[in-house]
């Protein structure tokens, strides 16, 4: 232990005895551990952040998209009779609640304040389904369905932009396209990434949109309809009664495919989790060749310290240095200078992260990057191993110098 | 009489240089040194010596031949074991003292001891050894902050740190001026005379070699003068 101790003390010391070709070396696997870190860290972030917003969808839910997946062009569209036939408690018993979706992007305006944005047709039931909770106000209810009254409710980044304030605007008058609606609710903030905000939306009764501004080529088509299963053990057997009812209504033989799509919430979450860790393996495996360069740069370092130490390692070995005591040092020197570039390179990803995590929030991406214990300690010991395996080959070189040529060496 | 620390027979080394160009540096090289003395390996350039020396030292192998040293035969050793023996039995001076330029006087006497069994109080050690070499005034300081003489007293002091069976100089003086050389010398001598260390000298000072109690003469690989038959 004493031994490893002073091992250890005498390769600082010469770490430290040339600072400048020190800090120059390591300053490859600075920036690789850096850079792993920083993708790492932002992997993370960027998957909670997405995770977060598809949950914001609802708990249990099925989308039903019309086409068969990768064959929209033939679609058969969704209409509100497929609605009425999965709604049926009797035949579809797991089905908590269904409602039909249009979507339309719309211009919006109050006062000089105008924009354009996503509003959503649907029932009342969406709120729950989705788990709309509302700041102010309230939801629409079936007699807004019904009379398909000019009520809408907004979300609160939309009510800003409108209004100049998140609060306090329930009863006042927004335009669309030029005619009145009454806001009767703000949605509580949920975050969401820029294309895919849900605090920048608005809702309406499904009846409201489609009668005053969607234009429709088939009668009572809808974008997509979203189903609650009674909860998430019965969602397998809700997909499975939502596609018989709907092959049904859809006059499908038994040889023809589905001209509809159902996914649920979870596989959406799955694809989606996936598709961040893909991005996030790809941005740090870039990173790692950074690391690996680094790598190259220690040997290249060391086999330039073994040159020019040669007659130490001489002197050493005739001091009675057997190969591993040669060995032992000079990888304990590569392996410290890559430890202390590794933990260098850990502050300088907390710092990159920390960079990103402000900059996504000032440009309002609810992106925060979160640095693992895990990742940290990985980025350590790999950042040693780097060091251990790349230190490896000048070590191997001096330990099996001959001793009377490497005394003999100017 | 008691037996030879240093017996040698019929040694020889061959360099092969490649393209059928061998070196015989040693041919047959067999030789004695006892307990207590001190001995100067003289010879021009190309005669043997360093090569003697070497394998003196421990370190290099002979072709063929016998090489006992302190009742080891190093002739058989592998090369961790030869770096133990170098460890344990011999004490190097070096002409150009090869002290590390980064460690102060105690740190390069620590040194042999750092690859011994035996780590026990190697500071105390180190000062002792420093005081034998009368530099107990100058234990803190770095090699460049001590004259040639004075590094050179190191350099004897981490000789005799592991107590070996032989002192191994090799120019010992050739660095140094007159009067700083023959300090040195004085101090090999003393130690000789009072505390009866073995010293082997190669040099090709003749001033140097005189002061020895016997003279090797090597010659194109050959002892000419002070060896066995």
């Amino acid at each position: 232990m004493m031994r490893f101790f002073r091992v250890v003390k005498e390769a600082l010391a010469s770490i430290f005895g040339n600072k400048t070709r020190s800090f120059l070396t390591v300053l490859g696997i600075v920036i690789g551990v850096g850079s792993v870190i920083g993708m790492l860290s932002i992997g993370a972030g960027a998957q909670d952040s997405i995770l977060g917003s598809i949950e914001s969808i609802g708990t249990n839910t099925i989308f039903v998209m019309p086409g068969e997946l990768g064959e929209v062009t033939n679609a058969k569209a969704l209409t509100i009779s497929d609605v009425d036939a999965l709604s049926n408690r009797m035949r579809a018993p797991h089905i908590l609640r269904v409602s039909p979706m249009v979507m339309s992007q719309t211009n919006v305006s109050s006062g000089e304040n105008s924009l354009t944005t996503t509003f959503f047709g649907s029932y009342a039931e969406y709120a729950d389904i989705s788990g709309i909770d509302l700041a102010e106000g309230s939801f629409f209810n079936q007699t807004d369905i019904d009379s398909r009254s000019a009520a809408v409710v907004i979300g609160p980044d939309l009510a800003e932009e409108l209004f100049g304030r998140r609060s306090g605007v329930v009863g006042n008058e927004v335009r669309i396209n030029n005619s009145p609606y009454r806001v009767i609710g703000v949605t509580k903030a949920k975050g969401g990434t820029q294309f895919n905000n849900p605090d920048m939306q608005g809702y309406m009764p499904i009846t409201t949109m489609q009668m005053r501004i969607v234009r429709q080529s088939i009668p009572n088509s809808v974008s997509y309809i979203i189903i609650q299963a009674q909860d998430s053990a019965s969602i397998p057997l809700a997909i499975e009664e939502a596609q018989q009812i709907l092959r049904e209504s859809h006059r499908l033989s038994a040889r023809q495919e589905n001209d509809f799509t159902l996914t649920n919430q979870e596989d959406v979450a799955n694809i989606a989790g996936q598709v961040t860790g893909i991005l996030t393996v790809l941005l740090s495996g870039i990173a790692g060749i950074s690391l690996l360069v680094g790598g190259i740069g220690i040997m290249n370092i060391m086999l330039v310290t073994v040159t020019e130490r040669t007659s130490e390692i001489g002197l050493r070995k005739a001091l009675g240095a057997r190969k591993m005591d040669i060995m032992i040092q000079f990888l304990t020197e590569s392996g410290l200078l890559s430890l202390i570039g590794g933990i260098l390179g850990i502050g300088l990803g907390w710092a990159f992260s920390f960079l990103i995590g402000n900059y996504a929030a000032n440009s309002g991406v609810p992106l925060v990057p979160v640095v693992q214990t895990e990742t940290v300690l990985l980025a350590t010991l790999f950042s040693t191993l780097v060091g251990l395996f790349f230190g490896w080959y000048p070590a191997q070189k001096a330990a099996n110098m001959e001793p009377v040529e490497a005394l003999r060496h100017e | 009489m008691e037996n030879p620390v240093i017996q040698i027979r019929n040694m020889t080394k061959v360099f092969h240089l490649g393209g059928g160009n061998d070196v015989h540096a040693l041919r047959g090289v067999s030789l004695d040194i006892y307990p207590g003395e001190m001995v100067a390996i003289m010879g021009p350039s190309g005669s043997g010596k360093s090569t003697l020396m070497n394998m003196i030292g421990c370190l290099d192998s002979p072709t063929s031949g016998e090489y006992h040293l302190d009742g080891l035969q190093v002739s058989s050793l592998v090369d961790d074991e030869l770096a133990m023996a170098r460890n344990q039995k011999i004490g190097f001076i070096f002409q150009k003292y090869n002290l590390l330029p980064r460690a102060n006087a105690i740190e390069n006497v620590e040194l042999p001891m750092r690859y011994s069994e035996n780590t026990d109080d190697m500071t105390g050690r180190a000062k002792e050894m420093l005081k034998l070499v009368g530099l107990e005034e100058r234990m803190n300081h770095k090699p460049n902050e001590l004259s040639g003489g004075q590094q050179q007293r190191v350099a004897v002091a981490r000789a005799l740190v592991n107590h070996p069976a032989i002192i191994l100089a090799d120019e010992p003086t050739g660095n140094l001026d007159s009067v700083a050389g023959q300090e040195v010398m004085d101090l090999l001598l003393k130690l000789n005379r009072e505390k009866g260390t073995t010293i082997v000298i190669v040099t090709h000072d003749p001033g140097v070699a005189s002061q020895a109690q016997r003279i090797i003469r090597l010659f194109d690989g050959k002892i000419v003068e002070g060896g066995l038959e």
